[in-house]
């Protein structure tokens, strides 16, 4: 493609179908604490 | 739904429901703009063709039409969304994770706090450890399957009952194995106390510690006064030094707040990372009632939009010459990072996640401390409010309107149901500035990623 570049895999679909597990850290998006946006988090998944 | 932007140069489209990433040229960029997503035709219509035709050839307008038609069929642009069926299906999950609040008091009088100087208008009083104890145990009873147990020791500052930190570090782990649990400790400190024995305990034990630091040594002290109402930067600073120094690459952050007395803090990231020496760095917008003066508002959004610009320019910068310095919110994975099914449901509070008060009360988090209408348990007792349980639980991107229809829903998770009810009255109800301060940051942190690519 001339016009477009695409940067990453769009697995986000995928992922709903496998996730789901709870193990990963809780987040909190409040600037008071040791927040964690979700974007930013790591899936535990094993 | 799209997102389509031109940050730093690049135009970058964003797919939210695949969470597919574009980087489009100028044609591309402009042909977007005029189709509509629920009647993309195979040929490129008429209509576009003459919008564009002062700019570009018909053949180059054609082909970049394609190139997107392409991406549409390969269901990463426009793609469907399909998750309000899991979103649907959410209800209340394990407690796993615990904000306990060992200290209501603290040393600094800082201006913004929320926690009305440490005591959440409560009254002074620190943790027992039968409090923290029972509240370990409630845990693990409450987070049935779940492995990865989180517990925050937080405040006030937590430094002031730091012997009963370490005696609840010590229980836990005295049960963790029989209960085939793994917890994690955290610490959010404002430094004051620290000493060279708490700080090896602290690395030893805790796998991330927040460093409350606004930044320049004016902009710090004018914010976070001690009692008496001398600055703590001179008393802190070298305290983190010496912490960090003999931490061994473990997690860590600095964080700081900015205000309206402020709006430059980039300066502060910058005075954090070169002049200070740390490289996690995380400041974070203090959100504030209207009349508090130096509150961040509405009309402060553009100085607020162009600081964060300035700031992905710096980081960018710093990355492309090797060095190591990490903004919190700009830090995003673009492949894998977090599931879509965690990301219905970003911020776990009342669900997943609770604080406890020193008298062992229960409420859905640190930020709803001491609201009478928000207690929904205690740890001596057991007792748990399920009912409220499941209006957090409940709390999703979809079941938020004003979320639903965000581009951003899959960055965010629907922000800060504190916030959202100190606003707004309702969880449910997302508080304007913080949304547009977090698609900025979104925005960014995404560009970055092209930047560097
Ligand atoms: S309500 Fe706000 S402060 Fe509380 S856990 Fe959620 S994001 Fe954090
Ligand atoms: S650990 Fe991974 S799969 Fe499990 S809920 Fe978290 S992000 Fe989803
Ligand atoms: S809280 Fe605001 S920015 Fe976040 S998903 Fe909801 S509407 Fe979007």
């Amino acid at each position: 493609m001339k016009h477009v570049k695409t940067i990453n895999n769009a697995n986000l679909k995928e992922s709903a179908h496998k996730g789901g597990c709870g193990e990963c850290q809780a987040s909190c998006q409040s600037a008071c604490k040791t927040s964690c946006t979700v974007a930013n988090q790591d899936c535990e998944k094993e | 739904m799209i997102h389509a932007y031109q940050l730093n140069g690049y135009n970058i489209a964003l797919d939210s429901n695949s969470g597919a990433v574009h980087l489009l040229d100028d044609t591309a960029y402009d042909c977007l703009a005029l189709i509509d997503g629920d009647d993309f035709s195979p040929e490129c219509p008429g209509h576009i063709l003459q919008a564009l035709a002062e700019q570009y050839a018909p053949e180059v307008i054609k082909e970049a039409y394609s190139d997107l038609f392409a991406l549409y069929e390969a269901k990463t642009l426009f793609s469907e969304d399909t998750y309000a069926p899991f979103a649907e299906a959410m209800g209340p999950a394990p407690v796993k994770s615990m904000c306990l609040n060992v200290a209501h008091d603290c040393n600094l009088r800082c201006e913004y706090c929320f926690a009305s100087q440490g005591d959440f208008g409560r009254g002074k009083k620190l943790m027992p450890f039968a409090v923290g104890r029972a509240a370990i145990d409630f845990m693990v009873k409450n987070s049935f399957g779940r492995r990865n147990l989180e517990v925050d020791f937080f405040g006030g500052e937590p430094l002031m009952n730091f012997g009963v930190v370490k005696r609840i570090v010590d229980y836990a782990r005295s049960i963790e194995k029989e209960h085939k649990k793994n917890f994690r400790f955290t610490i959010t400190t404002n430094g004051v106390l620290l000493n060279d024995a708490i700080i090896d305990y602290i690395n030893k034990e805790m796998v991330n510690v927040v460093l409350s630091l606004d930044g320049r040594r004016d902009v710090n002290d004018n914010m976070r006064p001690s009692v008496n109402g001398k600055g703590s930067y001179d008393v802190i600073v070298p305290k983190y030094q010496s912490l960090v120094a003999r931490r061994g690459g473990k997690q860590y952050y600095l964080r700081g707040t900015f205000t309206k007395e402020n709006l430059d803090f980039s300066k502060d990231i910058l005075h954090i990372y070169e002049d200070l020496g740390f490289d996690q760095v995380s400041v974070e917008p203090a959100v504030l009632a209207e009349d508090v003066p130096f509150s961040l508002r509405d009309e402060d959004f553009d100085a607020i939009a162009a600081e964060y610009e300035r700031l992905a320019d710096i980081v960018i910068a710093k990355k492309k010459a090797g060095e190591k310095l990490n903004f919190f919110h700009f830090q995003m994975e673009l492949d894998g990072g977090p599931c879509a099914i965690k990301r219905l449901r970003g911020c776990s509070c009342g669900n997943e996640y609770v604080a406890v008060t020193p008298e062992g009360d229960i409420y859905p988090c640190h930020q709803f401390v001491g609201e009478d209408e928000w207690k929904m348990g205690n740890v001596l007792d057991g007792t748990l409010n399920a009912e409220m349980k499941q209006e957090f639980a409940k709390a999703t991107v979809y079941s938020k309107q004003d979320c639903k229809n965000c581009w951003a829903k899959f960055y965010c998770s629907g922000g800060c149901n504190a916030n959202n009810h100190q606003f707004n009255r309702s969880i449910y109800k997302p508080h304007r500035l913080s949304c547009e301060l977090e698609k900025k940051r979104v925005e960014c942190a995404i560009m970055i990623k092209v930047a560097l690519l």
